[in-house]
């Protein structure tokens, strides 16, 4: 909002000197542990001892570190799919039509991402007990992607909704003027200009689930997802520099889809200027 | 081909050469249609009829209800009362889809994912046409809009001039029997606006379409329209052609709209043609006079002193304030005159004479315009 070079040189070597504290704040815990995910010792003290990707190797030929990994990619691929196919089509309701409590369900739809998650998982934890007395539901990836989903679809949701809010109305009278029905419009038109909002929504809701553990605790089970098997291990010594990694590796899985939806969601060069 | 100006609200058929009874359907017609937002009446009451071939115009200001009017052709908006005709069928039902018109959008609604020859092709494909004639057929529209070698740019990498361009051979490739513009030139600046006035008009005497052409540009109403309504507050204050609406105005707000208002009150007609109801002279009509020159008999004349004077390269525009109240704005050409010189007159008494049968009656006074700059129509 404020121009440039029309502040003071006070002011400005100020703003950033808090936004460096603010980032340094923010990342300098996740390199320490990225540093520790290289060291040679086994255990944790400053200065490190050296440099080695010997743990890597040893945390890749662990089962349980195995195991947990595809689970986790499953219950987040999981999660996403039921985010895409109803956060979509929420958005299409609330945008397309006016109907009585559309604000209601708008909100409705957005709070479980500001619910702390415990409440979230006990709750979940409850309603699937009772599922299972009643269904013979039980604790297991399905239940996951059921608890991740709650959060997912929020994620879909607002990202679909924004892009449809921007997308000129006027396209759609176009097609349907040049003789397109309104599945014609929704397939070449519609979908087309959604697609890297749906794209970009699904990769945050990857990396949403991917280290999501509150829910995940109260939904899983006995089954194990990578940020579980993390928190198991957190307290054994001998398995510290594995965690490291396999922390170091969420960071990697979860950066890159946030970094990916970030630039799809900018305005490109090509996107429609406002006439 | 030309169709010139018509008496009746319905064209004759094109080809007049041929003796066949002219049935007169007209290709576009409003019966008494009327829409409501909520409380508010967007078109209240508008009966209308469009001749085949026929350029006419819809002009108002923002509000008036013109731009609704063409979105319930189009399809987009359903009548709350009342029907849309197309070639004599009642169409208010039908889906925009269905209709065999096409809209070129003030926005220009191209679509930002396709290439320019997706956009034109867009029309045909969905109605399933072979892949081949479609090809013909977009290369054809591109040609008549002038834009080939453009085929693989998208809409963001164009011009707004090429833009508004790619929407009309869009629109075009469909052949539809009527084509709705929603103020096409409106984001265009004035040089590139007027060329593809002429443009516009040059191709729709080609294909022969009936335009239906949206704008609040008095000017640009006048220049391109066979006919044209002219819209206020939902309703129509007058249909005619451009050099009806111009010079015979029947209503004071037409006269404002339309050019520079002119309106004197009943009053002040009284005192100056003898008569007292209320009329409207064009300022191109009135001559700056020595105030001691004698008026011929059948010449109107007030006394006044010039308030303002604005040089507008071609011409100058006087602002005369005459001794019995009211105000008339004053058109001369700079046939030898210079700035320095036209400026001079700034503050001089002055006599107006004009011909009286250049008076024009209109309903009332109630000014809608401020007088000296008529509502601010006039481009400078």
């Amino acid at each position: 909002m404020v121009a440039g070079g029309m502040e003071p040189a006070a002011v400005r070597i100020g703003v950033r000197a808090a936004t460096a504290a603010v980032l340094a704040f923010l990342y300098i815990p996740i390199g320490v542990i990225v540093l520790y995910a290289f060291n040679t010792a086994r255990s944790q003290s400053w200065p490190i001892a050296g440099l080695t990707t010997k743990w890597f190797g040893v945390a890749w030929n662990n089962p349980d570190v195995r195991a947990a990994l595809a689970n986790s990619i499953k219950a987040a691929l999981g999660a996403t799919a039921v985010a895409l196919l109803l956060g979509s089509l929420a958005a299409f309701a609330v945008h397309r039509h006016r109907f009585f409590g559309r604000s209601t369900v708008s909100f409705l739809l957005i709070l479980p991402l500001a619910l702390p998650g415990i409440v979230t998982g006990m709750a979940l934890n409850s309603a699937i007990n009772f599922g299972g007395d009643i269904f013979g539901l039980s604790f297991s990836l399905f239940t996951i992607i059921l608890g991740h989903a709650t959060f997912c679809i929020v994620v879909v949701f607002n990202n679909v909704v924004a892009r449809l809010r921007r997308t000129s109305r006027s396209l759609v009278e176009a097609s349907m003027d040049l003789g397109a029905d309104g599945w014609q419009t929704f397939r070449y038109v519609t979908l087309p200009s959604l697609l890297t909002a749906l794209v970009a929504g699904g990769l945050l809701a990857f990396a949403l689930s991917f280290d999501e553990i509150i829910v995940t605790t109260f939904t899983s089970g006995s089954e194990m997802t990578l940020p579980k098997w993390i928190f198991n291990n957190l307290r054994i010594p001998n398995q510290r520099p594995q965690v490291n990694v396999v922390a170091f590796a969420v960071v990697v899985a979860s950066f890159i889809p946030v970094y990916v939806a970030q630039r799809l969601t900018q305005d490109r060069p090509h996107n429609p200027r406002a006439v | 081909m030309k169709t010139g100006a018509r008496v009746s609200g319905v064209g004759a058929a094109r080809d007049d050469s041929e003796t066949r009874p002219t049935v007169t359907v007209a290709d576009v017609g409003l019966e008494s249609v009327r829409k409501n937002f909520g409380d508010f009446t967007a078109v209240d009451g508008v009966d209308l009829e469009v001749g085949k071939g026929e350029f006419f115009s819809l002009l108002g200001p923002s509000g008036s209800g013109k731009t609704t009017c063409l979105r319930m052709i189009a399809g987009f908006e359903e009548p709350t009362s009342g029907r849309i005709l197309l070639q004599g069928r009642d169409v208010s039902k039908l889906a925009p889809y269905d209709r065999d018109v096409n809209t070129v959008f003030q926005d220009y609604a191209l679509f930002p994912h396709m290439t320019v020859r997706k956009n034109v092709e867009y029309g045909l494909k969905v109605k399933r046409v072979p892949a081949d004639d479609r090809t013909g057929r977009a290369t054809e529209a591109l040609r008549m809009v002038r834009l080939t070698d453009f085929d693989d740019r998208r809409p963001a990498e164009l011009s707004g001039g090429q833009r508004q361009r790619v929407a009309l051979a869009r629109a075009l490739v469909n052949e539809p029997r009527v084509l709705l513009l929603d103020e096409p030139l409106g984001a265009l600046d004035l040089k590139l606006r007027e060329e593809m006035q002429i443009e516009l008009k040059q191709i729709q005497q080609r294909v022969g379409l009936t335009f239906i052409y949206v704008t609040h540009d008095q000017e640009e109403a006048l220049t391109m329209s066979d006919r044209l309504a002219v819209m206020n507050k939902g309703k129509i204050e007058q249909v005619g052609t451009p050099a009806d609406v111009y010079e015979r105005p029947t209503s004071s707000f037409v006269a404002g709209f339309v050019g520079v208002s002119n309106v004197l009150s009943a009053g002040v007609a009284q005192r100056i043609a003898g008569e007292g109801r209320s009329f409207t002279v064009r300022p191109e009509k009135i001559r700056l006079a020595a105030s001691d020159e004698h008026p011929q008999p059948e010449e109107c004349s007030a006394q006044g002193h010039v308030q303002e004077v604005i040089y507008v390269g071609a011409h100058t525009r006087y602002v005369v304030e005459l001794e019995g109240g009211g105000s008339l704005v004053v058109l001369r050409q700079n046939l030898s005159s210079s700035s320095m010189e036209a400026l001079k007159v700034k503050g001089k008494q002055v006599q107006l004479i004009w011909n009286r049968k250049h008076n024009t009656f209109v309903d009332d006074a109630t000014l809608d315009f401020d007088q000296t700059d008529g509502s601010g129509k006039e481009k400078r």
